[in-house]
């Protein structure tokens, strides 16, 4: 395959479904993607929760309260405040950025190729390699983290941590300290976004190049990159979750 | 690529999603699940508390059994010292009774010894007059011997 066509593949890759222009874009099938995969997630769920049964549980319903349990299990490690938002928060969380990640191990052509016979020349299918999509869960974790400050601390705790924390309460230092936590405080959805953005971009990336290999030659990297992603989308799942809770936690109580 | 309206969109679905997990995902998951860890608490609870039971009621068995041979051993231990005291008494009834009997014969007997005794003495005196009547061929004054007699009579 020759070097343009080879980039002219990735980039076409890389390109999203969008409508609209400049900032009010939408990324067409990362929404739509992540809508189905999100309905999925509830729709399985709900219809479990619904009829949750307590002599006699189904399987399925088995899996769900081991994911429940998993969940609240690690919630009540790092949470100590009340947990009746915090927790389905965490599910959300687990389970939905999960699911995206899974798309990572569906045959980068598959969907295009899908689409295209429907006239549809672009489709990404990831949304965890969307910065829209990571950032969207990040911000409003950051959210989040700015009604649990006010929430566990009251207006009062909370402005008087953003000025007098980490260096002290003189009026001098109120500057460097204000500096110092907002740095912190927008580094904290930044990181959130970014990593799983990055692993997964990345991962997209490596299976789109493994794509441009001969055909006979594929099936190796193939299958040994998809093995140890089989490793990290249930983990970037967990850290994403995990540091939420734990951002959560260290904004509701007290330094 | 690049941050753009999307975000919102996802923002919004990532909300919407949170609170319907929180409102109907969320707690009958949770409730079923804590409702069975109950049940099997209680469950658990119950049984331990019947096993105590159980070991109570063994407990108790064994009390009675054990008191239930007591008793038993104490009738008979009773019955064995009212039969030897049945016996006991029998014995000395009889031993008695003979005794009586012994003592009423030997009476019976001391009395015909004695009423033998007094008939001898009767005879003797006839028996001597009739033979000292024969020795001496003649009439013996019955009357002037009387008491050479009696003295005879008094000796046998």
């Amino acid at each position: 395959m020759a070097s343009g066509s080879a980039t002219e593949y990735v980039t076409h890759h890389l390109e999203h479904l969008k409508v609209g222009e400049g900032f009010w874009t939408l990324h067409i099938d990362t929404l739509i993607v992540s809508w189905v995969l999100g309905l999925i997630f509830l729709g399985l769920f709900w219809s479990v929760a619904r009829r949750a049964s307590v002599d006699a549980p189904s399987g399925i319903q088995t899996v769900i309260e081991a994911c429940v349990e998993f969940i609240d299990n690690q919630v009540s490690e790092s949470f100590h405040g009340p947990k009746d938002f915090v927790a389905p928060l965490a599910l959300t969380i687990f389970v939905w950025v999960f699911f995206w990640n899974l798309m990572d191990l569906l045959p980068v052509d598959l969907f295009p190729q899908i689409m295209l016979l429907f006239g549809v020349e672009y489709v990404r299918i990831l949304p965890s390699a969307d910065m829209n999509g990571t950032f969207g869960l990040s911000l409003t974790v950051l959210a989040l983290i700015i009604i649990y400050s006010i929430k566990g601390k009251g207006w009062g705790g909370f402005g008087k941590e953003l000025f007098t924390h980490p260096f002290g309460g003189h009026p001098l230092l109120w500057p460097a300290n204000l500096m110092l936590n907002i740095v912190e405080l927008i580094a904290k959805p930044v990181s959130l976004g970014m990593r799983l953005f990055g692993n997964l971009y990345a991962a997209e990336i490596i299976f789109i190049l493994i794509a441009l290999l001969p055909i006979w030659a594929q099936w190796i990297p193939g299958v040994a990159w998809a093995i140890f992603h089989i490793l990290v989308i249930p983990l970037q799942a967990f850290i994403f979750m995990v540091l939420t809770v734990v951002y959560l936690s260290l904004a509701y109580e007290e330094h | 690529m690049g941050i753009n309206a999307t975000l919102i969109g996802q923002m919004i679905t990532f909300t919407v999603f949170i609170l319907f997990t929180m409102k109907f995902v969320w707690p009958p998951i949770k409730q079923a699940m804590s409702e069975r860890e109950k049940r099997i608490a209680d469950g658990l609870a119950s049984a331990e508390r019947s096993q105590h039971e159980l070991e109570l009621a063994k407990e108790r068995a064994a009390e009675h059994i054990r008191e239930a041979k007591a008793q038993a051993a104490e009738i008979i231990e009773k019955a064995n010292r009212q039969g030897a005291s049945i016996v006991d008494e029998a014995r000395d009834e009889a031993r008695a009774v003979a005794e009586r009997e012994k003592a009423a014969a030997e009476a019976r007997i001391e009395q015909e010894v004695s009423q033998a005794r007094a008939e001898l003495r009767r005879n003797v005196s006839e028996l001597a007059i009739l033979g000292a009547s024969r020795i001496l061929e003649r009439e013996v004054d019955a009357k002037a011997h009387q008491q050479m007699l009696d003295e005879l009579a008094n000796q046998v």
